[in-house]
């Protein structure tokens, strides 16, 4: 694994991946996007059920990229790879968008089902401080000039911030049962069927794959901007 | 030992003293309380429903005010440099500031919080109460922060983006103080409030020193 961590055998290795793992994950948002109009509606929520393929797994997805970026902070702090620091940072914004994706269309769910956009529900606040997480992540690496630093600074982070987030799921949970939510109809789950929960599954796999597609190649790219001002450094020095 | 009390003077002297910020802190609060009633309106029956609530949420922001000059000042004139290389470990450094802090600008914003929580419709029984809500939670605010102040260390706007990197893990205090004074004017069980708020800051103290000196070992490297 960590004869992987250099950054030129990680390109060669991984150089046709993209590739690979894009037309992966065409195939599988072809299925799943099927497998979704052809699902049989909901028998209370209609056709709005199909909200949730989109939804759901943005969602999976916004708490998996968190877990990467925290895992790929732990490496680079602790083994300081420039390599993971190259994977946090390529995550970050992947993170943001699933999160956001996940939080728009949940909006857009709840206006058919709890007949407003927003409610302050357990889930959906929850989700709501890890997108400002990302936030103040992506805001901190910004601002700081020296890549190193920045990179280092942002990794103790989203290490705290990894520590943190179920202490804020467990508080918001707290909190929503202090206020007795009155309107919140929960999530309607008999108990998926089959039918409905092949297309989620699918939707799901299609969802990382794609994740880890431009995942992949956002790495390359900050390795070869890095490549990049390394060499424009150099020739500026020889000049 | 004498250390470690010496720096936590220092730190206790430089706050209060010129450009300090625990009177202006108060002052912002202050601020902060005026303003409430002009935007929900005077009526004291509303008044007395959201009050509590945003003079909790005014005393978490006015926590973020003298974090910006706390790493930074000693950043900038080389004092982190002298603490990085003295027998002090910087997690001792992390934590006799955040201590200071917390006397410096958590103290006297716990006085000042019943008396907003007063003109801001809360009763009188509850003041004890959020007096020591206050002060517990401050202490969290207080570590949480300064933790963030470390972190901030060399960048660009660091005031604005301590704010940004912070307000997230403010969620927790927050929701359990301002929960546990809403259960006692609701006449419900506040103690569980009182006691995850008091776990969290303890928590907060015990933990966040060691993020702050890995903040600081990166930014002086």
């Amino acid at each position: 694994m960590f004869g992987l961590a250099n950054p030129q055998k990680f390109m060669d290795a991984t150089r046709r991946l993209p590739a690979v793992l894009g037309v992966v994950t065409v195939g599988l948002f072809a299925a799943g996007i099927w497998l979704s109009f052809t699902a049989p509606e909901d028998y209370q929520q209609g056709d709005t059920v199909r909200i949730m393929f989109v939804h759901v797994p943005a969602s999976w997805l916004a708490l998996m990229v968190y877990s990467v970026l925290g895992g790929c902070s732990f490496f680079a702090l602790v083994f300081r790879h420039s390599l993971a620091d190259a994977a946090a940072r390529a995550a970050a914004p992947l993170g943001a968008a699933f999160t956001l994706l996940a939080l728009v269309t949940g909006s857009l769910w709840g206006r058919p089902m709890w007949g407003t956009w927003w409610e302050w529900d357990a889930r959906l606040t929850s989700v709501l401080v890890l997108f400002l997480f990302y936030l103040g992540y992506m805001a901190l690496r910004a601002s700081i000039d020296d890549e190193q630093k920045a990179g280092r600074a942002a990794a103790v982070l989203a290490l705290v911030g990894l520590v943190n987030l179920p202490i804020i799921r467990f508080s918001v949970d707290w909190w929503n049962t202090l206020h007795q939510p009155a309107s919140v109809l929960r999530m309607g789950k008999p108990t998926m069927t089959a039918d409905l929960l092949t297309p989620l599954l699918v939707m799901g796999l299609a969802y990382m794959a794609l994740f880890f597609t431009l995942w992949i190649v956002s790495i390359h790219a900050e390795i070869r901007q890095r490549r990049a001002n390394a060499l424009a450094l150099k020739a500026a020095g020889n000049a | 030992m004498t250390g470690f009390l010496t720096l936590y003077r220092r730190e206790l002297a430089l706050a209060w003293g010129k450009g300090g910020g625990a009177l202006l802190a108060c002052a912002f609060y202050a601020c902060i309380a005026a303003l409430v009633p002009l935007a929900v309106g005077s009526d004291p029956q509303r008044l007395g429903v959201v009050g509590p609530g945003v003079a909790w949420i005014a005393l978490a922001l006015s926590t973020l005010l003298s974090l910006e000059r706390l790493y930074e000042r000693d950043y900038e004139d080389g004092t982190l440099d002298l603490l990085a290389l003295g027998p002090i470990p910087l997690e001792a450094v992390a934590l006799a500031k955040g201590l200071a802090q917390w006397t410096a600008g958590g103290l006297p914003l716990a006085v000042a919080a019943p008396l907003a929580a007063l003109l801001l419709g809360g009763t009188p029984a509850a003041l004890p109460l959020t007096f020591a809500a206050a002060l517990i939670g401050g202490l969290g605010f207080a570590f949480v922060g300064s933790m963030g102040a470390a972190l901030a260390l060399g960048a660009k706007r660091g005031g604005v983006l301590i704010a940004v990197v912070v307000l997230p893990l403010f969620c927790p205090p927050v929701i359990f103080g301002a929960g546990a004074l809403e259960a006692f004017t609701a006449g419900m069980n506040w103690l569980p409030g009182l006691a995850f708020l008091t776990a969290y800051s303890l928590a907060a103290v015990a933990l966040t020193p060691f993020a702050a000196a890995a903040a600081v070992r990166n930014a002086l490297s």
